[in-house]
């Protein structure tokens, strides 16, 4: 028998997060060059209606693992259905997107079952035999490839963005889903979670705007962000930020860009001294051009950057913004 | 309340970084500083002691240079320190990071235990949710409020997309604390003074080895990065690179 790659889709409140796609097209990926069978898992309440909508893609099998108490999610039944499930299903790898609700719990998972995981991966390689899985490291300045030392089923996670949801590929004939049903005692669960709420309703939609200039770190001080705010205004565009200026209060939350803000693809994203952390980058990276003025040479925001200016933001932000004018005035 | 805070010292943010002669990690000569989530968990357990009274302990793994970071944390308020002290704790993964912690207190009782919600070097986001499996507590992440509650206490975790959701948990248990959960203190100079008498316990490797395992993953290398874009660096004086990116804007990217 081949050996099985299971990619356990991620679901809330009976929807498919998007990101189980990009996972999904992974999980295709290393199947085809492995030759071993590709198989998924929805895990909730009731979710055959799901499994059906994934049994769709190119799979082998889809499972459908059930109990009453995984809904609402909480990190001990998913653990304890997971390593019940993987008791019985025997997977060589386990795909997972890395989201805040997978970082909840398979660290947990893997733990209970005496193995590890390797997180938040941008690709993977096969190298003869082996397998090894690509991280970024130093909050991106540099990039890892992880091998497992240990015995399957071998977790591994993969950062949102890292593959194409839009490439997952279609099944020639609907995949078999079977259902599992998993027991899970009740005192099992500990945590009691409440309704998920938004805090306050987002004032500014950032995923529409064409134009976004965007600050950092490098901004050094709240009374620099007018100079930001200048710019964006001579471009037509919203001003945004990443997480430790909303942090300090300097703009409002509802103006962050990444994996815990709002994520945007504009046609243009200028990055006023942004280091490019990985959690900023999974937010701003789909955008058409990207530009980067930052003082570091080595800041990750360049790696992924159109045009770049390394130098200081106070001295070629104003300037810019007279050109920015000019320009303008002569269209 | 007596809370233990997990801190771990990485390379500062704008540190040049470079690869050792093994090219599997970087080369030791750099700045260092402490973990900013790890800061935010540390001044989160300050406030809660505050609040409720009670105990703050700091705990790192590292080698000599760490104890920096206990330092740090002895004066803005914390009560003692556990010095997990070897160079040998860096290049553990982060369940045996989880175990050798796990062993250093196992004569302690906490009521919780915090850590950043990941570390800016490796970026597992792991140790605080392996830890809390290793002891059988329960645990939440990226946390973003602690209130005591009669039968525990009840969290607000972040969520993705502006999203958020209280929980209602028992004690003992294990929270991975979010940047931005509060505003970080400075140490005074009394802080500073005191924080010379205050407890300083040292573990070394061979107290905690029989904890661990081999680590059940490797790093084969470790590399810059190669680039996916082709990126156009622009340079000259200011008012140069100002006319080049209005060049660029208007030809190019076709916003102006």
């Amino acid at each position: 028998m081949p050996d099985t790659i299971l990619v356990v889709v991620e679901q809330r409140e009976g929807k498919l997060n998007r990101v189980s796609w990009e996972t999904l097209t992974a999980g295709q990926a290393i199947a085809a060059e492995t030759g071993w069978t590709l198989e998924a898992a929805v895990v909730g309440g009731s979710v055959a209606t799901l499994a059906s909508e994934v049994a769709t893609k190119k799979v082998a099998k889809v499972h459908a693992v059930e109990s009453p108490r995984l809904e609402p999610y909480t990190p001990d039944a998913f653990v304890a259905a997971l390593k019940q499930f993987l008791s019985s299903k025997k997977a060589k790898l386990v795909l997972m997107p890395h989201t805040y609700q997978v970082r909840d719990f398979v660290p947990k998972l893997a733990t209970a079952m005496d193995r590890t995981v390797i997180s938040d991966c941008i690709g993977y390689k096969k190298e003869g035999d082996k397998l090894v899985f690509t991280r970024q490291m130093f909050q991106g300045k540099l990039a890892a490839d992880v091998s497992f030392a240990c015995d399957v089923p071998w977790f591994v996670t993969f950062q949102s963005g890292a593959f194409r949801g839009d490439k997952v590929e279609a099944a020639a004939a609907v995949a078999p889903v079977e259902t599992v049903k998993v027991e899970i005692a009740e005192n099992v669960v500990r945590n009691k979670p409440h309704e998920v709420f938004k805090e306050a309703k987002q004032a500014v939609d950032l995923t529409q705007a064409e134009i976004i200039v965007s600050v950092g770190r490098g901004i050094k001080e709240q009374k620099n962000i007018e100079l930001a705010k200048q710019l964006a205004e001579a471009l037509g565009g919203e001003l945004a930020a990443s997480r430790p200026i909303c942090d300090s209060g300097w703009l409002p939350m509802d103006r962050q860009i990444g994996s815990s803000g709002q994520t945007v693809a504009p046609k243009l994203y200028l990055a006023l001294g942004i280091s490019g952390a990985i959690q900023h980058i999974v937010g701003m990276k789909g955008a058409r051009t990207i530009i980067a003025i930052n003082k570091d040479a080595e800041a990750p925001i360049f790696e992924i950057a159109d045009y770049a200016v390394v130098g200081n933001l106070f001295d070629i932000v104003p300037p810019l913004i007279e050109e920015v004018k000019k320009a303008k005035v002569g269209s | 309340m007596k809370i233990l805070v997990c801190m771990k010292q990485v390379p500062q943010k704008d540190a040049p970084l470079k690869l050792n002669e093994s090219s599997a990690w970087i080369r030791e000569d750099v700045s260092y500083e402490v973990n900013e989530p790890d800061a935010y968990a540390l001044e989160e357990a300050l406030r809660q002691k505050e609040k409720h009274s009670g105990e703050v302990v700091v705990i790192t793994a590292g080698p000599a240079r760490s104890r920096q970071v206990l330092r740090e944390a002895l004066a803005k308020g914390a009560d003692r320190a556990i010095h997990l002290e070897d160079p040998g704790f860096v290049g553990l993964d982060a369940v045996n990071t989880a175990r050798a912690f796990a062993a250093a207190i196992k004569d302690e009782k906490f009521d919780l235990i915090f850590t950043g919600l990941q570390s800016d070097d490796y970026g597992y986001a792991q140790t605080g949710v392996i830890l809390a499996e290793l002891l059988g507590w329960p645990h939440a992440t990226i946390i973003m409020q602690i209130e005591k509650s009669d039968s525990g206490i009840r969290v607000k975790r972040e969520l993705e997309a502006g999203y958020f959701q209280f929980v209602d948990m028992p004690l003992p248990a294990v929270l991975t604390i979010q940047s931005g959960i509060n505003k970080l203190r400075y140490a005074t100079l009394i802080g500073i003074k005191q924080a010379k008498n205050k407890p300083q316990r040292k573990v070394p490797l061979a107290e905690v080895q029989p904890a661990l395992g081999s680590n059940m993953q490797k790093i084969e290398r470790l590399y810059i990065p190669q680039k996916t874009k082709n990126t156009e660096f622009l340079e000259g004086s200011p008012g140069e690179v100002a006319k080049k990116l209005a060049e660029k804007l208007r030809n190019e990217v076709r916003v102006l």
